[in-house]
């Protein structure tokens, strides 16, 4: 009986929330910082507490979906656990796979920058391999490299690879040919060119590469723990406790996994924001 | 008379050179880079599984000249790196030697991948293309959701799959069909919104005005006007939409102790320890992936040109 108030309190709230948030986005106050970030959250906060309602009313079982209320409790009893699962995931496996990656993309993208027949064989090839599942790698790299983080590293390097060299090549190619004139005027060499000119032209595309290529590293880590981890790691916790039907630590996991996946995008986001602030898409 | 057809035809011939140069011109780096792909690929195949050569010569006492570890590398059963005849050969034999509805035919585990992937994709689309019609209709979803579609992007797909996989399981559906089209529609939905929130808004202040000059509602406006407008955008990340669903569909397939599909086949290659067979089956998928863009690409052009908006 409890429950079902629960659950009518529940859908009240989201109502509430949902014309409090319509009366918001309508209002005069629409542009400001503050209710731009409060609506997404307020929404957000509305489908948690949806949640929450139904699973309480209906009385779910937490073998099939636990309250956010539980996941929050496990998430809070387990920090421990969760941290060595991030650090061994995010920080080791993902992490340096994506500078490596990046790195090694980068490198290549101004290795074939002076020859245009490479680069030429290279964009479409890389376009098209950039779309592929390379994820099936995963064991082939786990079997070279063995169980620790070195594969798990391996595997985020092929993946962010092609994504990154294709916007890097790409972007090289942006600065307009009046600049190019410009900089001949000045009697500009080939890397004042590079660096003055065309290595900032072709910020917002790498940094779109770079974007892109956060959520695959965090993709790649976690599939190639599938194929063979040490006793720890986010993608080895989560295959073994849902085979223990411990689904409120899959979801701390999960949450651990979106907070990652946020932060990390967040952070490029905002080192765009520094390096390629002149760019239109930048600006507000 | 006879003149003028004479220069018709030696113009659409010296156009048709022009034509055929260009193509060449495309053609001939990407053949290059790929024959370099493919020499780096032997090299690599004789370095990695040289180790295995010079062990088993041990084994029998013998010492290996060049040429015989070179021919030993080429050959082997269970490569760290097979050669690219050894895979190509694996592939050409799972795919026209087996028959299409055996279970070892890449044939028919690539139509059951192929199947999830239109079904995510179909799911994935609706799904997005719904979500940009409410966000351009109504401000107050397009606060509320946006932020949190492009938060979902940022949550590896990965985490979730056993999840939903458990989910749909208790909820009484069977088969691993729906949960890869899910995990799939996740990757897919998300091009999908952005493209088409951007071509629903496509139509600019002058088209909009004249439409309000004709009295035209609101709903038809968004018929004859941000509908079609919205056409090449769409198309756009449907090639980016599907491209994805497959990837999410293998990413499904992996993780979850599914016994077909091409994710499948990989999975099981890694549990016996035949390298040929993850290989056949990544290129399979590669193919297929391939296969779908060039499809969607071929359709968008139709499309467009039906609708006079060729590019």
């Amino acid at each position: 009986m409890t429950g079902l108030w629960g659950l009518w309190a529940a859908v009240a709230f989201w109502v509430v929330a949902w014309a409090l948030n319509v009366r918001l986005a309508n209002s005069a106050y629409r542009q400001a910082r503050a209710v731009r970030i409060g609506v997404p959250v307020l929404f957000g906060v509305a489908i948690l507490v949806l949640w929450e309602g139904i699973v309480t009313g209906f009385g779910v079982s937490p073998v099939i979906l636990p309250a956010p209320s539980a996941i929050a409790a496990k998430f809070a009893a387990s920090t421990e656990t969760l941290w060595l699962d991030f650090s061994q995931t995010v920080l080791k496996g993902a992490l340096s796979g994506f500078l490596i990656g990046a790195g090694a993309a980068f490198a290549t993208a101004l290795a074939v920058d002076r020859s245009p027949f490479l680069q030429r064989g290279l964009l479409p090839i890389g376009n098209f391999v950039a779309a592929l599942p390379i994820v099936g790698i995963a064991p082939i790299l786990v079997n070279w490299f063995g169980f620790d983080w070195q594969s798990k590293a391996a595997v985020v390097v092929a993946m962010v690879f092609f994504p990154i060299l294709v916007n890097t090549v790409q972007g090289l190619k942006e600065a307009g040919r009046m600049q190019l004139d410009l900089m001949r005027t000045y009697a500009a060499s080939y890397p004042q060119t590079l660096l003055k000119l065309r290595l900032p032209a072709a910020m917002p595309f790498i940094f779109n590469g770079l974007r892109v290529a956060t959520t695959l590293a965090l993709i790649g880590a976690i599939v190639a723990e599938y194929f063979g981890s040490p006793t720890r790691g986010m993608g080895f916790r989560i295959s073994t406790e849902v085979g223990r039907l411990g689904l409120d630590m899959v979801w701390a996991e999960i949450t651990v996994a979106a907070l990652a996946g946020s932060v990390f995008y967040g952070l490029v986001a905002m080192l765009e924001k520094r390096v390629a602030f002149w760019h239109p898409s930048q600006r507000e | 008379m006879a003149m003028k057809s004479e220069t018709g035809k030696t113009g659409r011939l010296y156009r048709l050179s022009v034509w055929s140069v260009r193509r060449m011109a495309n053609a001939l780096p990407v053949l290059a880079v790929l024959a370099a792909i493919v020499v780096l690929w032997y090299a690599g195949s004789v370095a990695m599984n040289a180790k295995w050569a010079y062990a088993q010569a041990e084994r029998a006492g013998e010492t290996l000249s060049l040429s015989q570890l070179i021919a030993d590398t080429q050959s082997q059963n269970r490569p760290r790196l097979p050669p690219p005849h050894q895979v190509f050969a694996e592939l050409w034999d799972s795919t026209v030697e087996k028959k299409i509805t055996s279970k070892r035919s890449l044939v028919y585990h690539g139509w059951v991948t192929l199947s999830a992937t239109f079904q995510g994709f179909a799911l994935g689309v609706s799904v997005g293309i719904l979500m940009a019609v409410g966000i351009v209709c109504s401000r107050t979803l397009e606060m509320s959701l946006m932020p949190w579609a492009i938060i979902s992007q940022t949550v590896p797909v990965v985490a979730i799959a056993p999840m939903i996989i458990v989910l749909s399981n208790s909820l009484g559906i069977d088969g691993r069909a729906t949960p890869k089209a899910i995990i799939s529609a996740y990757l897919c939905f998300f091009p999908v919104l952005v493209g088409m929130t951007k071509g629903l808004r496509s139509p600019d202040r002058m088209q909009l005005d004249l439409l309000k000059t004709y009295g035209a509602s609101g709903a038809a406006t968004f018929r004859k006007l941000r509908l079609p407008g919205s056409v090449p955008y769409l198309f756009t990340s449907l090639k980016v939409g599907i491209a994805a669903a497959l990837v999410g569909t293998v990413v499904g397939e992996l993780p979850t102790g599914a016994i077909q599909g091409l994710g499948a086949r990989i999975l099981i290659g890694d549990q016996f320890g035949n390298p040929m067979q993850i290989w056949a089956a990544l290129f399979a998928a590669a193919i297929l992936a391939g296969g779908l863009v060039t499809l969607i690409g071929a359709i968008q052009t139709l499309v467009l040109r039906r609708m006079g908006m060729e590019q």
